[in-house]
């Protein structure tokens, strides 16, 4: 009995500096996610993209030394109905042709304390780049730790609708996106 | 000169309004599915959800007024067989206008979009998001409201018959012309 105990104290002793020196930049695609949601006449519309690339680094000891990179695959987008996929390809929307992907780099990440962190980076979409911060919860698990972050852009920013769909009080200029990164240190 | 019968002066507004809304719901239904998509069919499908839950509302309120408040009786000529008839499209059409705007509501949810009654009211999806559900039930809308439209032009032109050709004072049970027999 002693000796087992002594025996799971030393293996606890080992696992835990290993667990907490880790670096988290191995994304998991299958458990991760990216979602929004928008208003049009009112209604709540949900969609997402089911391609898309992270590269990231993560240590939750050196938060400040972080890297993200997502790269967003337009023509996997769920705008909630196929009528909207296609229309979303079209000039007017994300002229897919020209800009086929959407680009998140962040630039720099806070510690907020209580595994929260603000995450500052440049949001590059048809062609043009706003700067954006996002709130991150990160949720260290077994196998994989998650991040997850929600935060509103508006779509006119990056000419996303122009012309007919300009008209915000059909479309709502804000977008609500939420995300999922799933990742190990392996 | 003897008082015409008539349907209660609520039967007689509700029965109009829900008529009027059925006659914009409607060709707006058959109007708007074949639009490309535009910020204006998206105002028309709107516009036609809120008509449609309005129907249904106020088709709520008819039914509950229709079982508490005894109809005017038929004018003493009418044969037997349509008087039968009579009360089966009666029947059928209120069965139809109460079908016909839930199952569009039920469509609008499996489709994945919520039903929000004037953009202010949002309604809770009773099924959820489900493809072949949506074109299901959007194949069963288009075919109550065919149906519906059937009914409706037996409805019309029998009251129309019975008031123009029988000479029978018909509309005026439902509220049109004087209140007395000349």
């Amino acid at each position: 009995m002693t000796r087992k105990l002594t025996l799971l104290t030393l293996m606890a002793a080992l696992a835990a500096p290993a667990a907490y020196a880790v670096e988290y930049r191995t994304v998991l695609p299958q458990q991760s996610r990216i979602g929004f949601e928008f208003r049009q006449m009112g209604v709540p519309v949900k969609g997402g993209f089911k391609r898309f690339a992270t590269e990231m680094a993560f240590d939750p000891a050196k938060p400040e030394a972080a890297r993200a990179r997502i790269e967003i695959d337009l023509a996997s987008i769920d705008a909630g109905s196929s009528e909207a996929d296609d229309e979303s390809a079209g000039k007017l929307w994300f002229d897919r042709a020209a800009y086929p992907k959407a680009v998140f780099v962040a630039s720099q990440v806070r510690a907020l304390g209580a595994n929260r962190y603000e995450m500052r980076g440049t949001l590059t979409l048809k062609g043009r780049s706003r700067e954006m911060t996002v709130p991150v919860t990160y949720t260290p698990g077994k196998g994989a730790a998650t991040f997850d972050g929600a935060f509103v852009l508006r779509r006119l920013d990056f000419g996303i609708g122009e012309g007919m769909w300009a008209d915000v009080a059909t479309v709502a200029n804000e977008v609500r996106v939420n995300f999922r990164i799933a990742a190990t240190g392996n | 000169m003897s008082p015409v019968s008539r349907y209660t002066a609520p039967a007689v507004v509700l029965h109009w309004l829900v008529a009027l809304l059925i006659f914009v719901g409607f060709p707006l239904g058959v109007y708007m599915v074949d639009l490309p998509l535009s910020p204006d069919k998206l105002k028309l499908y709107s516009y036609h959800k809120w008509i449609g839950i309005s129907v249904l509302l106020l088709v709520g309120i008819r039914l509950a007024w229709r079982l508490t408040h005894t109809p005017p009786p038929l004018p003493a000529g009418i044969a037997a067989w349509q008087r039968r008839a009579s009360a089966i499209v009666h029947g059928l059409l209120y069965v139809l206008m109460v079908a016909i705007p839930l199952s569009g509501w039920l469509m609008s949810s499996a489709k994945g979009f919520q039903t929000v009654w004037f953009g202010v009211l949002p309604l809770p999806d009773l099924v959820d998001k489900n493809r072949e559900l949506g074109e299901l039930l959007a194949g069963v809308h288009k075919a109550l409201n065919f149906t519906l439209l059937a009914l409706v032009v037996m409805h019309v032109g029998a009251a129309l018959q019975h008031h123009f050709i029988e000479r029978q004072p018909f509309l005026q049970r439902m509220g049109l012309g004087r209140k007395e027999r000349t």
